[in-house]
């Protein structure tokens, strides 16, 4: 396959099963372009995470702007951000077109009373495995609790939390040479 | 001229988003029901609704409904107002896109230097708990049902819950397949 129609599907078909903000995508994300294709490994991975949360944009729409450069430049950014961008475009339009009473359907209500719940699973089982990859210890276990804690408790923008370790990283690093 | 207002308000609602969907629709709602009148506070609220149960970003799903109803409030035909949900959601990606390409390109040609694997290795272990708290806040009684006023739903969600996690994190079931399944669970039980 042509690897730019490639990028297109893979992305198109993420951004079509991203329901509920674009967390619930990482795990999706991670079995496609680092299991399935071998796009990026673990590290890169995660890497990009920290990219696309540190900039502004759409979380999903980084990333695949990020992984598109990674593989084939400029064209290849594009590719990715459009096609995750696409299913949703085309999901609203036609929602705005015909369904106006689309949330008020009985069955689709029912259908994302057992989706909501499975959504927040998928969210949070990436975290484990992301445990491991990210080699946590005993020395920086708390660098994760703290953040999550911060972030869902005292409601502390994840930007902040990113900044400080950033710049705590690098003086860290510093420290060592 | 509506269209050129759609450019202008979503790409500062693209550029001025930072940490994902959710935090970016405060901005949106001022913009576009309190500056710009382009629909009441009410169909805000249902945009919202249908953007948390259709695919996609929520920034592009909101950009699409709102550049589609304000086109036509504004008395244009129904292809016009394609033209407009298009262009409102292309506005979101534009400037973040740029910014993004150019970051993308400095990390993926320094990334050896010494100083960016530092930096990344400090910063891979926060990630976790940032999709952590994303989890978290999610555990809420919209997505779980309310344990007083419907404890079936309740329970039922919490089932569906560790099932999703357990099938996905120790059986390596697709997530694709796990929503599938969940929403057929969701439309027979309930």
């Amino acid at each position: 396959m042509n690897i730019y129609t490639d990028i297109f599907l893979t992305f198109a078909k993420i951004g079509s099963f991203t329901i509920g903000g674009g967390y619930a995508m990482v795990q999706m994300m991670e079995k496609e372009v680092v299991d399935k294709k071998h796009w990026l490994d673990h590290e890169e991975f995660m890497d990009t995470l920290v990219v696309a949360q540190s900039t502004p944009g759409l979380f999903a729409i980084d990333m695949a702007s990020h992984i598109g450069l990674k593989l084939k430049g400029v064209t290849g950014g594009i590719v990715g951000a459009l096609a995750t961008a696409l299913p949703s475009i085309v999901a609203i339009l036609l929602i705005a077109i015909f369904f106006q009473t689309f949330k008020d359907n009985i069955y689709v209500e029912k259908i994302f009373m057992g989706v909501r719940p499975c959504v927040v699973a998928l969210i949070l089982a990436p975290c484990f495995g992301m445990a491991k990859k990210a080699k946590l210890n005993k020395f920086n276990w708390w660098i994760p609790v703290v953040a999550a804690v911060l972030i869902s408790a005292l409601g502390v923008s994840p930007i902040w939390c990113i900044l400080a370790t950033g710049i705590g990283g690098f003086i860290w690093g510093k420290l060592k040479d | 001229m509506i269209f050129l207002e759609l450019f202008y308000v979503f790409s500062k609602i693209g550029i001025f988003n930072f940490g994902g969907g959710y935090a970016m629709l405060s901005l949106i709602q001022d913009e576009v029901v309190n500056k710009h009148h382009w629909m009441t506070i009410n169909e805000f609220t249902d945009i919202v609704a249908i953007s948390q149960s259709t695919p996609g970003p929520i920034g592009i799903n909101c950009a699409t409904y709102t550049g589609y109803t304000a086109v036509i409030h504004a008395g244009y035909p129904t292809w016009a107002a394609v033209l407009g949900a298009v262009l409102a959601s292309l506005s979101v990606i534009w400037l973040p896109f740029i910014l993004m390409i150019s970051v993308s390109k400095y990390l993926i040609k320094h990334h050896d230097s010494k100083i960016v694997t530092s930096v990344f290795a400090t910063l891979r272990p926060v990630i976790v708990g940032l999709i952590a708290a994303a989890a978290i806040m999610l555990m809420s009684k919209e997505n779980f049902g309310d344990p007083s006023e419907s404890p079936f739903v309740f329970v039922l969600s919490i089932v569906i819950f560790l099932f999703a996690f357990v099938g996905t994190r120790l059986f390596k079931v697709h997530p694709i397949i796990m929503i599938l399944l969940c929403g057929l669970a969701g439309l027979l039980i309930y």
